[in-house]
């Protein structure tokens, strides 16, 4: 179980960090963690391994993100579930949070522009029998993301050899 | 180098030999170090915040000479917490610029010219120098890679003179990464009680244990009355350059301490003191985070050395590996050097350590993944050519 923690902890740093190298971290076979690995992803406690990228470094048409703040009305029984459901079933939906607070759904979209964000939310999100409101926040400029920092300037000071 | 202007006493004092090694790796570009002895990771931003925000609030005095009487209470909270000692914060604590200066408080303020202090080496560089500064004699201890670097109580007892004041202790050790059980060391504190010694015990690196928990030797039986404990923040919360630690001990020998350090220093920085309240009070889940990075690193550290071939007893404590090339048939020097030039890897030669160090080399593993399989590489590499 403490093995487990501490290769979750490595995973969610390196996603792409080699079965041989985090067998000899924790100090198991390989075969230990190939198991360990399996066990997670068919558990769904691992449920992907992704790059994190910096979009801007490339040449490709800069893509645009947005965080909406949205109202709902809960349904009985279901509460929020199905309409939150509706909503991340749009490819556009990249992340989905059920949040405490002065709104209900938090909807973060990417899109290629801004207008086609703006249509989305007027004519997909907005549209929906249960939503109320909603208030659309673009994003300007990522600093961190994922707990990893873009441009880090921590560089190595020490010296390079010290009692 | 002799110079009329200088004591005596400063003449007799030896480089260090670490200091060569930096010269010639620092005359190199693009070398894997593992030759340094402080943490990769830089200070906790909260702690950083908590003393930018005390500069902010224009605490800028000097403090009590014994340090922030808040800070003194979490340190002796902190040591009672983690480690079972018991230390009354108005008395017996003082804060220092650095264990380094606690170590410099303990000798001066207890041992006289002529004395002896037993040195258990392979140790810290400054050890021995200290002691030779105030008319002491250093004897060394010398322990070795069979019994993983402990020392026994026999080791002990073959130095004791009836000139023999105390015993510096540093467990977990800087270079070996050894610590010792709780069973071990009170066989040492038994004939160290049967000589009536004082033990400096430095342990600066006592929360980076990675198998079983540090067992601290003023918290032994019948201990603390004789022990003068030294620790810092340096290694464990990585503040080495704010130049902060700790010196323990009863009050009396706490009071003798006191007053060279008024003297001396007046008392520490107060901006790394708002830093070190900080660390203390809230900074214990990052530096376990730390703590676990370390543990890994060594686990992949050490077993790769004896993939490549180099025997290595399993440092328990500390950031640093400590392998034996005695069977490439090179000094420790040779093989530092060679390293260096070949595969531009530094490590510093077990000698410069003292007694028990010649035939080993000191790596220190706090560093990037990535480099430490580069150096594993080039090790490889290296000694295969021989
Ligand atoms: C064993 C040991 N004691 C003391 C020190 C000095 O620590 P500080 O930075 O607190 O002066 C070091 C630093 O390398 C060390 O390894």
């Amino acid at each position: 179980m403490k093995k487990e923690m501490e290769l979750l902890r490595l995973l969610e740093k390196d996603g792409r960090m080699p079965v041989k190298m985090i067998a000899k971290l924790l100090d198991v076979t390989e075969e230990d963690v190939e198991k360990m690995m399996s066990d997670l992803e068919k558990r769904k406690v691992i449920v992907g391994y992704s790059g994190i990228v910096d979009w801007t470094k490339v040449d490709s048409p800069e893509g645009i993100t947005a965080m909406i703040d949205v109202k709902v009305q809960p349904k009985r029984g279901v509460g929020f579930d199905e309409v939150a459901e509706r909503i991340y079933r749009f490819k556009e939906v990249k992340a989905l949070y059920l949040m405490s607070g002065t709104y209900d759904l938090s909807v973060v979209i990417e899109g290629a522009t801004m207008s086609e964000v703006g249509q989305f939310v007027s004519e997909k999100l907005s549209t929906l029998e249960s939503v109320l409101s909603t208030t659309t926040h673009f994003q300007l400029k990522k600093y961190k993301h994922d707990g990893v920092v873009f441009d880090d300037g921590d560089e190595d000071h020490r010296i390079v050899v010290s009692p | 180098m002799t110079n009329r202007y200088l004591s005596e006493a400063v003449e007799r004092i030896q480089p260090s030999g670490i200091r060569k090694f930096f010269d010639l790796a620092s005359s190199m570009d693009n070398i894997i170090s593992l030759g340094v002895g402080e943490p990769d990771y830089a200070t906790p931003w909260n702690i950083r915040e908590a003393s930018i925000a005390s500069l902010e609030r224009g605490m800028t005095s000097y403090t009590a000479n014994a340090g922030l009487p808040e800070l003194r209470d979490e340190i002796s909270r902190y040591l009672t917490r983690e480690f079972k000692t018991d230390y009354n914060p108005e008395e017996e604590v003082i804060v220092t610029a650095g264990a380094s200066e606690a170590i410099d408080l303990a000798m001066r303020a207890t041992v006289n010219p002529g004395e002896e202090v037993l040195v258990v080496e392979p140790s810290f560089v400054s050890y021995a120098p200290l002691v030779s500064l105030i008319g002491g004699v250093p004897v060394s201890v010398s322990t070795s890679i069979e019994d993983g670097f402990k020392v026994t109580a026999e080791q002990i007892e073959s130095r004791v003179t009836d000139r023999t004041r105390g015993i510096l202790l540093c467990f977990p050790n800087n270079p070996t990464g050894t610590v010792m059980t709780k069973d071990e060391l009170e066989k040492v504190a038994h004939v160290i009680k049967k000589h009536d010694l004082i033990v400096y015990s430095d342990e600066i690196y006592a929360e980076m244990t990675y198998d079983e928990r540090h067992v601290s030797v003023p918290a032994l039986e019948g201990m603390y009355e004789r022990t003068i404990l030294i620790s810092g923040f340096s290694k464990a919360f990585a503040m080495t350059g704010w130049r902060l630690g700790y010196v323990c001990a009863p009050a009396p020998v706490a009071a003798g301490m006191l007053k060279i350090h008024q003297y001396a220093m007046m008392c520490a920085s107060t901006m790394a003191q708002y830093g070190a309240l900080e660390a203390l009070r809230n900074g214990k889940d990052e530096m376990l985070e730390m703590v676990e990075s370390y543990r890994q690193r060594r686990n992949f550290f050490v077993s790769s050395l004896k993939e490549i071939g180099l025997d290595c007893h399993i440092p328990g404590g500390a950031f640093y590996a400590f392998p034996s090339i005695k069977s490439t048939g090179l000094s420790s020097e040779e093989f530092a050097e060679k390293l260096l030039f070949a595969e531009r890897v530094a490590v510093v030669p077990g000698n410069v350590f003292g007694e028990g160090g010649e035939g080993h080399i000191r790596c220190s593993y706090a560093t990037s993944l990535t480099q430490l399989e580069q150096a594993v590489d080039r090790m490889d590499s290296f000694i295969k050519s021989l």
